[in-house]
């Protein structure tokens, strides 16, 4: 019987009268890959901050399964925060800007995960680098050029090798096709699929896209308006939608 | 020789309640009730609109259903999907119950044979020989070796619905479920279809299917189930 690798309990967070999250309660196991689908403004975001300990939410309990043990992840101290996330965990960001650091090359983005990780030799360091460019299908003889040069679906590819580099265990991803044209989308989710299963990551991904969910995600909790209103796994929400409300959602979108 | 069966479906309920359409009920499934053993094919009959997609969705833990239980031989357990966590049923279906359903569920970008061969790399089988087993059973059903690097989104009807079998043979599970496999197929793939059905009950497996045409059912020696009574007999005669 294996256990959770993330729980959440009655975790709360309020911006002064605005009710971002509301008592919201979850398990995530090893392997899944759990979508949180909803209106915008329903907290998603906010949810996935707090859990990913950017920020801080009013009350509950985070409770994760490191390597090294259990810890509570908004109990930990600020440095043994920052080594998680940047061992174990990556966050993905909608706008690659929030991700990246634009006035460094390509592959010292890349870099920078892998020496935070320990790693100390530059050869070793450029070659991984250029194994992940070509993982991401950025051309390897981009990796001396300052992400700013590039297209925003190439600046997003480049923020997943960064955060996939030292084989994180779990991954937080924020609309990570946000903004992007469908056919550039279409290519990104598919290197996003192929490379949750190749490593068997867990994650947790936000999206207002049900097609994104669908497609992504083995399971699917539905928020509205600061709450939970319905999970199941995602065949089960999307084709038996039980609320009022994920029904909407479900028809409003012309094939999923 | 008595079996206990793979699939006890017992007295389950399933409505729908629409809510986008003034809350609108359909009672779907009312007190439906049957039973499938190893080596038999079992074929649900009925009109149009009887629900029998639907409790093949319902056994597949799609639909959750209001009430009734439905249990399914899991290794040495015995599990109720009605109630099963979502968790427990992902392992049911990487394990225990394989579902074709009526159409290929595409996949952007992922060529036919990927397709095919995923089922079998999730049970444990290596990459190269779910694919040498989703080729083989693509070249069955006839699909040109020019098609499995495509992905299926641009194919035929028929086509896409070989690939789908062809999915689910690729990994056969002690209970698998067809949703009209031979609905969009020519005379040559359709009996090459119920061929494989037919060897799949012959090698063990408890099989519930939708076949309209009642030709298929008798070629493959089904035992039918009508959706109009099955279960009801002792409700009604009580
Ligand atoms: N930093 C903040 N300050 C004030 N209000 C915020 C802040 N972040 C989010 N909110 C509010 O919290 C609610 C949930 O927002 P968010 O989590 O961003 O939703 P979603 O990601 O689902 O669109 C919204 O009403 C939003 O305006
Ligand atoms: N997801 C669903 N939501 C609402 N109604 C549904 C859904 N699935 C099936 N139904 C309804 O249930 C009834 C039975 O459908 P179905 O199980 O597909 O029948 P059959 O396969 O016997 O033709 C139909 O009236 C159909 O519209
Ligand atoms: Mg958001
Ligand atoms: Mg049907």
């Amino acid at each position: 019987m294996t256990t959770p690798l993330l729980s959440v309990s009655s975790l709360n967070k309020r911006f002064g009268t605005t009710i971002a999250c509301d008592d919201i309660s979850f398990d995530l196991w090893p392997g899944e890959v759990l979508g949180i689908v909803g209106e915008s403004g329903s907290g998603k975001t906010t949810l996935l901050r707090s859990i990913a300990g950017l920020i801080e939410p009013d009350s509950g309990e985070i409770n994760y399964r490191a390597t090294g043990g259990e810890v509570d992840v908004h109990l930990m101290s600020e440095p043994e925060l920052r080594r998680l996330q940047r061992t174990e965990w990556a966050f993905v960001h909608q706008h690659p800007r929030d991700g990246l650091r634009l006035n460094v090359s390509a592959g010292a983005n890349i870099g920078e995960r892998l020496m935070a990780n320990n790693w100390r030799h530059y050869a070793d360091i450029r070659t991984e680098a250029l194994k992940w460019l070509a993982a991401v299908e950025i051309d390897e003889a981009r990796i001396d050029d300052l992400p700013r040069t590039f297209s925003g679906g190439m600046q997003q590819r480049l923020q997943i090798a960064r955060n996939l580099v030292t084989s994180p265990r779990l991954v937080f991803m924020d609309e990570p096709t946000g903004g992007l044209d469908v056919s550039v989308q279409a290519r990104l989710l598919d290197l996003i699929r192929s490379l949750v299963r190749d490593l068997g990551l867990s994650a947790i991904v936000v999206t207002h896209d049900l097609a994104v969910a669908r497609l992504l995600s083995t399971r699917l909790m539905v928020m509205k308006d600061a709450r939970v209103i319905e999970q199941g796994l995602t065949d089960q929400v999307l084709e038996d939608p039980q609320a009022a409300y994920s029904q909407l959602l479900v028809s409003s979108v012309l094939q999923v | 020789m008595t079996r206990k069966p793979v699939l006890s479906v017992e007295q389950i309920d399933k409505q729908f309640v629409l809510h986008t359409q003034n809350g609108a009920i359909l009672d779907v499934l009312r007190g439906t009730s049957l039973a499938v053993s190893a080596v038999e094919i079992a074929a649900l009959c009925g009109p149009s609109g009887a629900g029998k997609s639907s409790l093949l969705k319902a056994v597949y833990g799609t639909y959750r259903v209001n009430g009734g239980r439905i249990l399914v031989r899991h290794g040495d357990d015995t599990i109720d999907v009605a109630t099963a966590a979502p968790r427990t049923i992902s392992a049911l279906r990487r394990n225990t119950i394989g579902y074709v359903s009526q159409f290929l569920r595409v996949i952007p970008r992922v060529p036919a044979l990927d397709i095919v061969a995923d089922p079998a790399i999730e049970q444990g089988v290596t990459p190269d020989d779910a694919r040498a087993r989703a080729a083989d059973l693509l070249r069955r059903l006839r699909i040109p070796d020019s098609l499995f690097k495509l992905s299926p989104s641009t194919f035929s009807g028929g086509e896409q619905q070989r690939v789908n079998i062809a999915r689910a043979m690729a990994a056969p599970r002690p209970l698998m479920l067809f949703d009209e496999p031979t609905a969009s197929l020519d005379p040559e793939n359709r009996a090459t279809v119920l061929q494989m059905i037919a060897g799949l009950r012959d090698s063990g497996t408890a099989v519930l299917g939708i076949f309209h045409d009642p030709a298929d059912r008798k070629t493959l020696g089904a035992r039918d189930i009508d959706m109009t009574t099955c279960g009801r007999e002792e409700t009604v005669h009580a």
